[in-house]
């Protein structure tokens, strides 16, 4: 399938959430139960990062930053070059996706760039997950991308330039209404 | 046949030497309480209950006292199989359709979560009317629902994409269970917030240490989701999700986000890792399948199965089948490698979106076979053949694997993973 009819389906799928039929019974009733959530209730939690780069903190990191933290933090479970495991490898793969081998990393398989600072702030490292700081991921982040032949040794990774960078499979997901496959 | 036999037994299986003397123990006083101290001394060994492999006469000593939490027969020994990341319903062993919930699989990215009920919440914001926070006695003060649902993990059958990996039915379709959950619609949830017109998509997030969070859309979720707090009656298992989590009635188990603590209402997806570099199906072509949510129809024999040995005579041949589009209409069994099909029976109530017990009567006449069963939906949605599967979705998607599954019969009975 070629990556136009991807969008396309991309498109479609996102098209046909949006109908209407969502919307609440009319007569759900309420129970007035539960508090008014405060702004610091929801800014202790609010972590999510979308693709058009809400949510990104203030903070700044390069490439060169993010090799010695990587080195540090993260080179013991997914390797000294981020290809050499036991755990995801994060580097390389790219054009292996419809091989007989298909490797799949940052590089040759994640569609948009903000995933990283959400999933690694989030999760990342495994044994201390939500312990980074903004400047430290933006610079694992600078360092991944970096790796993966996405952005320059000199980048500089922040809130504007992350949301910017484009991936290589950005276009490589097709929705699946279960249309096509057996049974549906 | 020994259906009841556990064929696999873990090394890390704990010696039970120490339980069988604290339920002795546990025995004495009891003993005591009930006959009183004095008399205690007049028990002599013949009446004090055997140790295990000594003959008991039930009649003729007392039984044990009531207890406060049940715990199951000693000698049932039968198990999830667990890895560092999850672990395995022991679907070989277990009869009808509900998953004891000590046995009810686990999935989970970074642990079980140790959280304390009364200070667990739910903040609902991003696109509502009144962002809230809820209370765990909140939720439950809500108008309640139970349904009897299956939950499966994409990724259940996965290894078999690549070849017949599993040998027993707990390593091949182990990552699936069935519960009687109950809790408050997520609808009813969302209206108290208000949704907003412009609201699409949904972002759950669970408060694990892998923060587990999905992205999905609105307009199913309102039909049937539900937050739930209990299954099979009681609180959740921590395992589950306590003391909170999503079950989205037929979808993919990562959706059933546990431990939930946040949803947030936008316009889009967000995109997070789990939905896009995880979760996602690759097809031969380098594209890959993203929100596959519905969980196709399938089935599996349990007994025989992988590891499990049989006589020549009456074999009764068990299964499961389900499809998250709706009810299972009809199960069928073949006994000779898929050349022809019977239709098994259907073990009432036959539920939406739920295992279905099936049964065929069978006499295993000595020959070697292969013994397979197949299902069809009340959406008309037939489980395919492997061989149709992997014509369409190639080898490489790892989730979301529903085919015919295949178990071999050799001439001594034995019973083992063998596709065709």
């Amino acid at each position: 399938m070629g990556k136009s009819r991807a969008v396309a389906s991309i498109i479609l799928a996102l098209g046909l959430f949006l109908m209407p039929n969502w919307i609440l019974k009319a007569e759900e009733p309420r129970y007035g139960l539960g508090k008014p959530a405060t702004e610091a209730d929801i800014k202790a939690w609010e972590i999510d990062i979308a693709p058009n780069g809400a949510g990104l903190p203030q903070g700044r990191g390069t490439v060169q930053q993010g090799a010695t933290l990587y080195a540090a933090k993260c080179a013991a479970c997914h390797g000294p070059t981020g290809t050499e495991g036991p755990k995801d490898p994060l580097v390389g793969g790219q054009g292996s996706l419809a091989s007989e081998h298909p490797i799949k990393t940052i590089g040759s398989y994640w569609p948009y760039a903000t995933t990283l600072y959400d999933y690694i702030f989030r999760a990342m490292p495994f044994s201390a997950p939500q312990s980074l700081t903004p400047d430290e991921v933006y610079s694992l982040v600078a360092w991944l991308l970096h790796q993966n032949g996405i952005i320059q040794k000199d980048a500089v990774m922040d809130a504007r330039t992350l949301a910017t960078i484009r991936m290589p499979n950005r276009n490589g997901f097709i929705s699946d209404l279960r249309s096509d496959g057996p049974g549906h | 046949m020994n259906l009841f036999d556990e064929e696999r037994r873990n090394p890390s299986e704990p010696d039970t030497e120490k339980e069988t003397w604290v339920d002795r123990r546990t025995w004495l006083t009891g003993a005591v309480s009930m006959v009183g101290a004095t008399a205690a001394g007049l028990l002599t060994p013949a009446l004090l209950p055997a140790e295990e492999g000594e003959s008991v006469r039930p009649t003729h000593v007392p039984g044990r006292s009531p207890s406060p939490y049940g715990v199951r027969a000693q000698g049932e020994t039968v198990q999830r199989l667990p890895t560092a990341t999850h672990s395995l319903t022991p679907h070989h062993a277990l009869h009808g359709i509900i998953t004891p919930s000590a046995l009810h699989f686990e999935r989970h990215h970074n642990g079980v979560p140790s959280i304390n009920s009364d200070r667990h919440r739910l903040l609902i914001h991003g696109l509502v009317d009144r962002p809230l926070t809820f209370s765990m006695n909140d939720l439950v003060r809500f108008p309640s629902v139970t349904r009897t649902l299956f939950i499966e993990c994409s990724g259940n059958s996965g290894k078999e994409w690549k070849g017949p990996t599993g040998t027993t039915v707990q390593e091949t379709h182990g990552l699936m269970s069935t519960s009687e959950w109950t809790g408050v619609p997520l609808s009813t949830v969302l209206a108290e917030a208000g949704i907003k017109p412009d609201a699409v998509w949904m972002l759950a997030e669970g408060s694990d240490a892998a923060a587990m969070t999905r992205s999905l859309p609105l307009a199913e979720l309102v039909n049937d989701a539900l937050l739930c707090y209990a299954q099979n009656g009681e609180a959740l298992r921590p395992e589950q999700g306590y003391p909170l989590r999503l079950v989205i009635p037929g979808w993919e188990g990562n959706t059933c986000i546990k431990w939930i603590r946040r949803l947030k209402l936008g316009t889009a997806p967000f995109m997070t890792r789990e939905e896009t570099s995880r979760y996602t199906d690759l097809m031969p072509d380098g594209t890959a399948k993203q929100f596959t949510f519905v969980m196709d129809t399938k089935s599996v024999i349990t007994s025989p199965s992988g590891g499990q040995q049989i006589d020549p005579g009456f074999v009764e041949i068990r299964g499961l089948a389900w499809s998250g589009h709706g009810k299972i209409v009809m199960a069928e069994v073949s006994t000779d490698g898929g050349k022809s099909w019977h239709t098994a029976q259907l073990q009432e109530p036959v539920l939406p979106k739920c295992h279905t017990r099936f049964r065929f009567g069978w006499r295993w006449n000595g020959d070697e076979t292969i013994i397979q069963s197949r299902c069809t939906d009340e959406t008309g949605s037939i489980q395919p053949t492997r061989a149709a599967l992997v014509a369409a979705r190639g080898v490489h998607s790892f989730y979301h694997y529903h085919a015919i599954h295949s178990w071999r019969i050799d001439r001594r009975g034995a019973v083992t993973n063998g596709q065709v």
